[in-house]
């Protein structure tokens, strides 16, 4: 009786795989809910993230610091802090001067962007694949592997702290929309714009922080990634943030527990969907569900309903 | 920058510009050296069977460092109503840079001895071009008395004005292009360059391949106002219905182009059905959705399409029932022979151009005819409010799907072309970029102007060809020229997005 525990084993490889995806959808959704743009650079944000992470890497071996909480923290604060920067100048450089412009004049110069950080990334790094040695090994063996010769369900180590990582900052950051200044400010943003700058809420900082923090997490899903994956080039941001996107928009674009909860389905729709049927067609069975859920819910699991006005 | 030192007291009175203006120097070099430390910095290499390596280039680290708040510096200074720094550090910046870099490109020794920024001779071009930005800036400062950049509401006036010239533009340049599409193959042939015929007509023939798509993607993104980020999937199948159709059953070009239409158009029929009751951008991820959807399907799908590899040998266009070929098969007469020309490969280019220049003007005669059909006026009408459409009895999914199903139809005939003109077809063709691509010609054209779409099409494709030399920096630059197009120009180059009748003039806010 194997079919427990292999779906078990699938039940863990998807949330580690939709924390990911979550994180990344996070930024989209944010971005989304305040100035309504498809922020369509944000995969290769992450992208950057992930090569930002993976230098310091490179850069805590040559320094020979080899403890390896050191390391993480290192990691993850060089890549967040870096990220944020690239994250400030995109928004600062290709949609700043758009605001207030017709909605697809930003959206072309976002995937002028993308194009444009691709190459960039492509020019300077290099375009071959990095693999990366795994700095976490291990894990719990949760079942199986006795005698029996029975499937054995892991649990790696990088998985918990994939997981962990994600559920602290979910947490840290819904207080922090919901309970701090800049989170009114955003919120308030998110409504209208206009009478929230009337009432003094200083707009471009509040979208500018908008973006940093959307770089930041996704900065984070990009050092995970690197850790648990280990092999970035720099056409990795792509097909992750279309699925991030799609995990958004399942959500309800717009809703920060959507991006979430998006996020994870996508992973476990993309984790159960390779182990039971065919891994070939799991990018068409995560879009086949969304449209899925659009058809009968057309603004996302936990978006809500948009009113109009005439 | 010592002139900045200034007694305290006159600075707390009122801050000086300099003050202000290094203020934000500092800002920028925090800023690029964040962006530069580690991506510039360090640089990865991968090699096979070995660890990842890496080594320093601090210098390039340094220069960037050095020049970007420099010219941030001179930008400050030009808002602060001093324009006249930046005009001539932008200049100086720009004919050294430039020249280093050209030195270099070229391959020159003296690019050695010359002192130069940085060690790859295009990258001192590309700060060679924020120096031109910069001389450009303060230039406009000082002409029109407005330092500093243009806010969006200014620019979009100043675009505005243009309108009118735009449309009178389009009416002349229009009719021009038609007949200089017509003659110029020829002119080249007969002219003493000849031996680029090939390769100019060949660039032509994939402009004009992007020209159609952009005119058959007008209909649904300029007209109808939906957002489709899946176009390309249209253009995929047409092609491999063509494929499909010549290599098994053996049919010719003329007998798949109408096929490969209605079938692409059935497509999107299909796909729109179920998803257009949904506004916006749920449309475009739905929509982009499917484009990755056929693609993975072709990738995946082995026994129908071939799957990575493709379909290869498809059959190559024929002049009517005449090959193109030196020995004609059993029962046909070649083309050169029925004309008695001597062979040349030539004959099939030309011919190959002419029909893609034939089926492109179709697209735009379809479109500025249904314009003014009653379904036109529809689709221009939904664009501009979909509730007030809804409250006067159009039906807005059906014309939604009419214009779904009208440009992937175009799609259909242009990836038919497409498939007849490579002779292969594999999935690597139909990427999301494209997709991405024919957007932009169609957004950077001004989103309903023809001419518009035509001349994005030549500057976002031609441009890439004429580049090809740079090999590695042609996307790079490809990138910087659409976010900066969208920059100068954000209603595209012809802005012309008025609905074709209004009962009432209105302002240039919609």
């Amino acid at each position: 009786m194997d079919q427990f525990p292999y779906f078990l084993q699938q039940l863990i490889n998807g949330l580690t795989l939709g924390s990911v995806y979550g994180l990344i959808a996070i930024g989209y959704t944010m971005v989304y809910g305040i100035i309504g743009m498809v922020n369509f650079a944000h995969g290769d944000i992450y992208m950057i993230g992930a090569f930002q992470a993976m230098i310091m890497l490179l850069v805590c071996g040559a320094l020979g610091i080899t403890w390896v909480p050191a390391i993480l923290m290192l990691m993850l604060i060089v890549s967040v802090v870096l990220t944020a920067a690239y994250g400030w100048t995109v928004e600062r450089i290709a949609y700043r001067p758009l605001r207030g412009s017709n909605r697809l004049a930003p959206l072309i110069s976002a995937i002028g962007m993308s194009i444009l950080l691709e190459n960039y990334v492509q020019l300077v790094q290099g375009p071959r694949p990095k693999p990366i040695e795994p700095v976490i090994r291990g894990g719990f063996q949760l079942m199986g592997g006795g005698s029996d010769n029975s499937f054995v369900v892991q649990l790696g180590y990088m998985q918990i702290v994939i997981v962990v990582i994600t559920i602290v900052l979910m947490g840290g950051f819904a207080m922090a929309i919901g309970s701090t200044s800049l989170g009114r400010q955003q919120r308030a943003c998110e409504q209208d714009m206009k009478m929230a700058s009337l009432l003094g809420v200083n707009v471009d900082r509040t979208i500018s922080l908008t973006f940093v923090m959307g770089a930041a997490l996704a900065a984070v899903a990009g050092m995970m990634v690197t850790l648990y994956y280990g092999n970035n080039d720099f056409f990795m941001g792509f097909v992750a943030g279309i699925k991030a996107f799609t995990a958004a928009v399942l959500g309800g674009i717009g809703s920060l527990p959507g991006a979430m909860l998006g996020g994870v389905l996508i992973g476990l729709i993309e984790a159960f969907w390779s182990a039971y049927f065919s891994a070939e067609y799991k990018d068409v069975a995560a879009f086949a569900i969304l449209v899925l859920v659009l058809i009968f819910r057309p603004t996302g699991l936990l978006g809500r309903p948009e009113v109009e006005k005439v | 920058m010592t002139d900045a030192v200034m007694p305290a007291g006159t600075a707390a009175r009122k801050p000086s510009i300099y003050v202000e203006a290094l203020k934000e120097t500092v800002v920028t070099l925090v800023l690029v050296f964040l962006l530069s430390i580690y991506m510039v910095g360090v640089q990865t290499q991968a090699n096979q069977g070995q660890a990842l390596s890496f080594v320093t280039q601090f210098r390039d680290v340094f220069w960037a460092c050095l020049l970007v708040p420099a010219g941030r510096f001179l930008i400050a200074l030009d808002r602060q109503g001093m324009p006249r720094p930046a005009l001539f550090g932008g200049a100086v910046a720009f004919i050294y840079l430039f020249g280093v870099g050209a030195l270099g490109l070229a391959g020159s020794l003296a690019y050695d001895t010359l002192p130069h920024p940085f060690e790859e001779p295009m990258v001192n071009i590309i700060f060679a071009l924020g120096g031109i930005y910069i001389f450009g800036v303060a230039y406009n400062g000082l002409r029109t008395r407005r330092h500093g950049t243009l806010t969006i509401d200014e620019r979009e006036a100043r675009e505005g004005r243009r309108a009118n010239w735009a449309r009178r533009m389009s009416g002349i340049l229009g009719p021009f292009l038609v007949g200089a599409a017509f003659v110029l193959p020829v002119i080249i042939w007969v002219s003493p360059w000849n031996g680029a015929t090939r390769q100019v007509v060949e660039t032509l023939t994939l402009i004009l391949t992007y020209v159609m798509l952009g005119w058959g993607l007008n209909i649904v993104v300029g007209l109808a106002g939906l957002l489709d980020l899946g176009y390309v999937a249209f253009y995929a199948v047409g092609a491999y219905t063509y494929a499909k159709l010549a290599t098994e059953l053996g049919f010719n070009f003329w007998e798949c182009l109408p096929l490969a239409g209605c079938i692409a158009a059935s497509f999107g029929i299909l796909l729109g059905f179920p998803v257009l009751r949904l506004r916006g951008d749920y449309l475009a991820i739905v929509t982009l959705g499917f484009g990755e959807m056929i693609r993975i399907v072709l990738i995946n799908w082995q026994v129908f399409t071939g799957g990575p590899n493709g379909i290869g040998s498809i059959p190559k266009i024929d002049f009517f029932g005449l090959p193109f070929e030196r020995n004609a098969p059993e029962g046909h007469t070649t083309f050169a022979k029925f004309f008695n020309i001597d062979f040349s490969t030539i004959h099939r280019v030309m011919f190959l151009y002419y029909v893609i220049l034939i089926l492109a003007l179709v697209t735009n005669f379809v479109t500025i005819r249904l314009r003014r059909l009653p379904i036109g006026r529809a689709w221009e009408a939904l664009r501009e409010d979909e509730t007030a459409c809804r409250a006067l009895g159009i039906n807005p999914t059906n014309t939604k799907l009419t214009a779904f199903a009208m440009g992937a139809m175009f799609a259909g005939f242009a990836g038919s072309f497409f498939a007849s003109r490579q002779g292969f077809v594999s999935p690597e063709s139909f990427v999301f970029i494209e997709s991405a691509q024919i957007l932009a010609i169609v957004v950077l054209g001004g989103m309903g102007s023809q001419v518009g779409v035509a001349l994005a099409a030549i500057l976002l494709v031609g441009m890439p060809e004429v580049m090809r030399e740079l090999s590695l920096y042609r996307m790079l630059f490809y990138g910087m020229c659409m976010v900066l197009i969208m920059l100068l120009r954000p209603r595209g180059l012809l802005a012309h997005r008025e609905p074709t009748i209004q009962l009432r003039k209105r302002g240039y806010s919609a």
